[in-house]
């Protein structure tokens, strides 16, 4: 027994000292990404220079990009976070189920400077990234020349990866099937055109392998499990850039997105929130992120401060916009909720 | 178990003190179980079937609806009402909440009930005509019939929707659109993955168990350490294992290829087959054991009795020694099928999408979905199928999994 | 003991067949749980064999980086909190239980052993939602008492199996000889039962050290533990460093199945009581 309680004293021990100890008095601000190489980019960019700047402590808390925990928080009022940042789509969500709070623009910074689409009631863009086709060169004999070869079995044959969900999926089932990339959404709208997409989804159905969490691309690729993927441009980039790995991206009918930050109702620091996100839209400070991962900045007059050799890598980039479709916030905050369900049950036929 | 034969000692008068002590040493962990988990999992539950938020924002249209007291779509004074309610919604921010629950019962109602609502906020839209233009789906009969069901707290809606069903409009029950269908199949998916796992898991355990009571006791010691090393060993850790071995490039096909089994690389991850490997590994141990433990009772003169008095080998085992190992077998799979029921690591990190189990499903409910009513009915049939079986086995075949005192 | 004394062919047939079989058997069983140890010591930083080369780098990772120690750490302080909890009521639960007396037993027994049945997303969801309202999610005191309810029935049914073997009527003894309850207890009972005790902590310890899923729920950031971390690190970004995890928890394991397997001998009993 007393081996037990020695052993259990050390670990006491041990988590004391390895737990961050929270310090009373200095002004704190909580923020919760989705981790991964993408929040570290996010620490070295913003999140660091910001604690230096305003003098606070910054905690980073971490999760899947799912808002189940937060609504958990708000609906019993105890909410230890003052900043989560998430996807456009999940934006829409979180403001309807009253998750997040309608933003006061007055300070931040003026939403006319932030391009179309990314400043939201519920939450304001940080990055724009591009939803791109990914290979491994030392697998695919022939390159893939679009986005849309993912359908193509017969050249390429094998298992493939796509996104587990059905935004972006849908809209390349539809320009794969012929529709013009402006079309895509009204097509959409119509059930005709939804199951069109699905169809067209079916004929590959059996060779998919779904994925859901941003870092698996680069490892499905790495392990050979599929021989192309769709994936987010920054991660692949990332695994060539610093894991050397002969990975190539298909910029080709790419798909352009956008992450946001926002604030849970019932934050605490509400005022150094704000702060925080005035900070971070500053033109200047905006494309920061650039040097770390290949994401843009979200608004036009920031893009003389990235850094000139990312320019080529980023979504926007003149070579990556030949053809390209941008994501339609809107329709997917009114037909979201419907499409997944149908998705859902597609998946699981 | 046997129990001691105990001498009446009692004295009458002490009987009520002295059956009130063992509960009392019961109690602190009884209290424990009933507070921190009897009460979540009745919290949880209750959830299926009470949903206020809609009760909660059309108060005065549920009242106008009681006065109309028709069946299809009502009268002008519901909309006046229906009108009011969205307003102060609207002025209250309760408006986003309220579209987004009857967009769950109503497909396609968000953008029309928050642009009525808009429109009720600059009492533009005062009269069934102008609601109806604003939201088409007002007038329609279906669209009443959900907001008819939503104004009352307590609703069936959910639990009917994880069987597929719903209310239809003449007032019956019927199936769901098969484009929404869900959760039939994939509450069958888990009980075929469960009965395929459960009989794998008795194929490959019955004859090991059935060997180490055979062996000499050394011997069966060093077996039984193997059976329960991977029992010991965290579910994580062999989730993690699997993955290694069931990789295209991963040493189970590099084996199938090198023994010449197959021609090409099986994919094995993210399919059902891998899935039902790892699980059948899993709960390998589970199932030995309890047929092990009554194995171990059955003495093995039983057998050559049998056989010497003529029976043939497999009539000795069929007529003798399986009947007394059966309570053995049924426990052990029966406590492999529960646990199988309630998978939700391995599917995550080995299954593919169509091999999802319902747990799976009830944790996307509450993480991505943020529809907590549909997880606690999808949880409440998983419990009472569990506790069901549970319950029949233990009942009607006298089984029971976890002999106490 | 497998062949009689004068086995005839098919005998010999089936004894060998019965062998091959569960040879195959132990196999499937035993090889896999050892697959992630020499990936553990592979100084590439791939998943998959064959090996760069021998190091290691990902120990280093995994005992040095700030982020695996503090899941370890947080892994040890809840596995020993929950363990603690649920051996000291599991047992005095098993003591009032294996009374005669007990009232409605048939009541509280299914109650007892109900966190085993009940599917582990329902109680994580459910403790989820209701620690959320009391404050105690996101806190290690609501893990570790959670994890308390999902240990406490195995220390229940240990403790509750070797007491099956106490002969109460030395605790009427000890009480006619003057003594006062809890000394008969501490002199008299416990030692005879400490086995029993010991596996039931043995056996608590791991279902705590083993959870994933109610973490999963309940924890915030400061509180992953080893499972979750290597959960999210499966599904996410599969590095050795996850192989030497498991390897270091296997060795944990393997240590505390040769602990439980010689208190069980010693309370002569062997290891199967366990699951009974």
């Amino acid at each position: 027994m007393t081996r037990v309680c020695r052993t259990a004293f050390i670990a006491l021990a041990t988590t004391a000292i390895i737990s961050p100890l929270g310090s009373a008095n200095a002004e704190e601000l909580t923020v919760m990404a989705t981790g991964g190489a993408w929040q570290a980019a996010l620490r070295q960019a913003w999140f660091e220079p910001f604690a230096k700047k305003a003098n606070v402590k910054l905690n980073e808390q971490e999760y899947t990009g799912e808002l189940g925990k937060i609504k958990a928080m708000v609906e019993t009022g105890n909410v230890p976070i003052d900043l989560v940042t998430v996807e456009t789509s999940t934006v829409l969500q979180g403001c309807d189920a009253g998750v997040l709070i309608r933003l006061d623009y007055s300070k931040i910074a003026e939403r006319s400077k932030f391009l179309p689409g990314t400043a939201l009631d519920c939450g304001v863009g940080i990055d724009v990234y591009g939803d791109v086709l990914a290979y491994d060169t030392t697998v695919l004999k022939e390159a893939p020349t679009s986005v849309l070869d993912i359908f193509d079995t017969k050249r390429f044959p094998g298992k493939r990866a796509m996104r587990k969900a059905p935004a972006q999926n849908l809209e390349w089932a539809l320009m794969a099937d012929g529709v013009p990339a402006a079309d895509v959404y009204k097509v959409l709208a119509s059930p005709e055109g939804v199951d069109r997409a699905f169809k067209k989804l079916d004929s590959i159905k059996k060779d998919i392998v779904w994925w859901e969490a941003g870092a698996q691309p680069p490892q499905l690729l790495a392990s050979k499990e599929v021989v192309m993927t769709t994936a987010w441009n920054g991660r692949i980039q990332n695994a060539i850039d610093q894991d050397k790995r002969p990975f190539a991206l298909v910029w080709n009918n790419q798909i352009v997105e956008y992450d946001m930050i926002a604030i849970p109702k019932g934050a605490k620091n509400l005022d150094l929130a704000y702060k925080y996100l005035a900070y971070a839209a500053e033109p200047e400070v905006s494309a920061q992120l650039g040097r770390f991962i290949p994401y843009g900045p979200v608004r036009a007059d920031a893009t003389p401060f990235v850094p000139k050799e990312v320019l080529p890598k980023l979504p926007t980039a003149p070579d990556h916009m030949k053809a390209y479709l941008v994501s339609d916030v809107e329709f997917w905050g009114d037909q979201g909720e419907d499409l997944v369900k149908r998705f859902n049950a597609w998946l699981a036929q | 178990m046997t129990s001691v034969a105990m001498p009446a000692f009692s004295v009458r008068g002490r009987d009520r003190s002295e059956s009130l002590r063992p509960l009392a040493l019961a109690a602190p962990l009884l209290l424990l179980l009933v507070f921190s988990f009897g009460a979540p999992i009745v919290a949880l539950l209750s959830r299926a079937v009470y949903e206020p938020t809609i009760a909660n924002a059309l108060p005065r249209t549920a009242e106008a609806l009681r006065a109309d007291g028709g069946a299809g779509v009502p009268a002008e004074p519901v909309f006046v009402a229906l009108a009011a309610d969205l307003k102060q919604a609207q002025a209250a921010g309760a408006v986003f909440e309220l579209a987004k629950n009857l967009n769950t019962r109503l497909p396609g109602a968000r953008s029309q009930v928050l642009r009525a609502a808009r429109l009720a906020s600059q009492n533009q839209a005062a009269s069934k005509e102008a609601m109806i233009k604003a939201a088409p789906l007002l007038g329609e009969q279906q669209s009443w019939a959900a907001i008819r069901s939503g104004v009352h707290p307590f609703t069936s809606f959910f639990l009917l929707n994880a069987f597929d069903l719903k209310w239809t409009n003449d007032g019956t029950i019927g199936a769901v659109p098969s484009g929404q269908a869900v959760f039939l199949r994939v509450f069958g998916r888990t009980f075929l993955v469960a009965t395929i796992v459960t009989l794998a898991t008795l194929a490959l355990g019955f004859p090991l168990a059935y060997l180490i009571t055979r062996l000499r006791p050394a011997m069966a010691a060093l077996v039984l350490v193997l059976v329960l090393l991977p029992f010991w060993t965290s579910i994580l850790v062999r989730t993690a294992a699997w993955t290694v071995l069931l990789q295209k490039y991963g040493l189970l096909n590099d084996l199938l290829l090198w023994l010449g089994l197959t021609s090409d690389r099986l994919e094995l991850m993210y399919s059902r087959t891998g899935l039902i490997i790892a699980m059948t590994h899993i709960q390998l141990p589970f199932t030995l054991l309890p047929i092990y433990s009554v194995m171990r009772s059955v003495p093995p003169s039983l057998m050559r009795a049998a056989q010497s008095l003529g029976a043939r080998p497999f009539t000795a085992f069929w007529r003798v020694y399986l009947p007394q190992v059966i309570p053995g077998v049924l426990a052990g799979c029966l406590l492999t099928f529960i646990l199988c029921l309630g998978y939700y690591i391995t599917p995550v990190l080995i299954g593919g999408a169509s091999d999802q189990l319902i747990s799976n499903f009830i944790a996307n409910y509450v993480n991505a979905e943020l529809n907590w009513e549909m997880a606690a009915a999808l949880s409440f049939v998983l419990l009472a199928s569990t506790l069901g079986l549970y319950v029949a086995m233990t009942r009607y075949l006298g089984l029971d999994l976890f002999k106490m005192g | 003991m497998l062949l009689s004394q004068y086995p005839t062919t098919g005998e010999r047939l089936r004894a060998a067949a019965l062998w091959f079989w569960c040879i195959l058997v132990l196999v499937f069983l035993v090889v896999p749980i050892f697959v992630p140890v020499p990936l553990s010591f592979n100084s590439g930083s791939f998943f998959t064999f064959p090996l760069a080369g021998l190091s290691t780098r990902w120990y280093e990772v995994v005992l040095g980086t700030p982020r695996w120690r503090a899941a370890i750490g947080n892994s040890l302080l809840i596995g020993f909190g929950a363990t603690v909890l649920a051996t000291i009521l599991g047992t005095l639960t098993a003591i009032g239980l294996s009374d005669p007396k007990f009232p409605a037993r048939r009541l509280v027994v299914p109650l007892l052993i109900s966190p085993l049945i009940v599917p582990v997303v329902v109680t994580a969801v459910g403790t989820y939602l209701f620690y959320a309202r009391i404050g105690l999610a996101n806190t290690y005191a609501g893990i570790i008492l959670a994890h308390t309810v999902l240990a406490s029935p195995f220390v229940v049914v240990t403790v509750g199996a070797s007491l099956t073997g106490f002969d109460r009527n030395l605790m009427r003894a000890t009480s006619i000889l003057g003594a006062k309850p809890h000394i008969g207890f501490f002199r008299v009972m416990l030692p005879l039962i400490l086995p029993g005790v010991l596996s039931g902590a043995a056996f608590a310890f791991v279902t705590s050290f083993d959870e994933v899923v109610v973490v999963q729920f309940l924890a915030n950031a400061d509180q992953r533990t080893l499972p979750l971390e290597m959960f999210t690190g499966l599904r996410e970004q599969l590095s050795p460093a996850i192989t030497a995890a498991a390897t270091l928890m296997m060795a944990l394991s393997i240590l505390l199945l040769i602990v439980a397997n010689l208190l069980a001998r010693r309370s002569r009993r062997d290891a199967s009581v366990l699951v009974e």
